[in-house]
């Protein structure tokens, strides 16, 4: 007995919804950072899991997409994680619903 | 593939991922995260995506999880907690939960079991990534430099 897509396509909804919990309900910055990455994750478990179920031939598009999917959310992170640092220096706080001004 | 593995590695991705959503304490979520990514991880090792799999355990917990680890560090002065939560954000994600099961379960199609594959050696992920996808291979690399030096400018110290 073998899983089927359909478990796998659950158990990343599932893993993109408590993403979309921590990125709405939290008050924080880094959560919201941390959520967003589970949300890619689980946006890449989609993909892998598709390629694999996909009937032959296999072309490696799933895999290839996952690949660069991957290297766009670690620039993602790298962007968002410098907002942090350095909105923090200016307001003293990660809170995000203190972040009310654009202008310095 | 087969179930047993599958279930303790959903149970242990979910339950960790829920654990990084909901803990207080900031650093205990970052390390769930990094939990939690493993299981992900696992969950390809488990398709026959290995190189993906590695990919993600050194990028992720690599990179992207000590870089959390070290903004958590560096913005510690504030010491105020957040301990706000917004339950109208749990009511979104259920919803949203619900209507993506819902359209999953009802998706006819959906219910296959994986056929033989053939198996992705790095070797042919090499080779695709060189010739199909050069062209989004250069734009990524590109896209990485511009976020790096961004990153740099953004958290350099603004003169007074």
């Amino acid at each position: 007995m073998t899983p089927t897509l359909q478990a796998f396509l659950i158990v990343s909804a599932a893993l993109f919804s408590i993403g979309l919990l921590a990125a709405l309900s939290r008050r924080h910055a880094i959560f919201i950072l941390i959520g967003i990455e589970m949300m890619l994750a689980a946006a890449n478990l989609n993909f892998i899991a598709f390629w694999r179920f996909a009937p032959p031939p296999h072309p490696a598009t799933g895999v290839m997409i996952a690949i660069f999917s991957i290297a766009i959310s670690a620039a993602e992170a790298a962007v968002g994680l410098a907002m942090v640092i350095a909105i923090y220096r200016h307001y003293r706080t990660t809170n995000v619903d203190q972040f009310d001004q654009l202008k310095g | 593939m087969n179930s047993i593995a599958f279930i303790v590695i959903s149970v242990f991705t979910l339950a960790a991922a829920l654990a990084a959503a909901t803990l207080p304490n900031l650093m205990h979520a970052a390390l769930c995260l990094v939990l939690a990514l493993l299981g992900i991880a696992s969950f390809f090792f488990l398709l026959g995506a290995e190189f993906v799999g590695l990919a993600l355990i050194f990028i992720y917990i690599g990179a992207v999880a000590v870089l959390v680890v070290f903004t958590i560090l560096l913005t510690r002065g504030d010491l105020r907690e957040h301990r706000g939560f917004h339950w109208s954000g749990a009511v979104i994600a259920l919803a949203v939960f619900g209507g993506l099961t819902l359209a999953i379960l009802k998706t006819q199609s959906l219910t296959m079991v994986p056929s033989h594959i053939r198996v992705l050696t790095v070797k042919r992920i090499g080779e695709t990534l060189m010739t199909g996808y050069v062209w989004p291979l250069q734009c990524v690399g590109v896209l990485l430099t511009a976020a790096l030096i961004g990153a740099l400018v953004l958290v350099m110290e603004e003169k007074r």
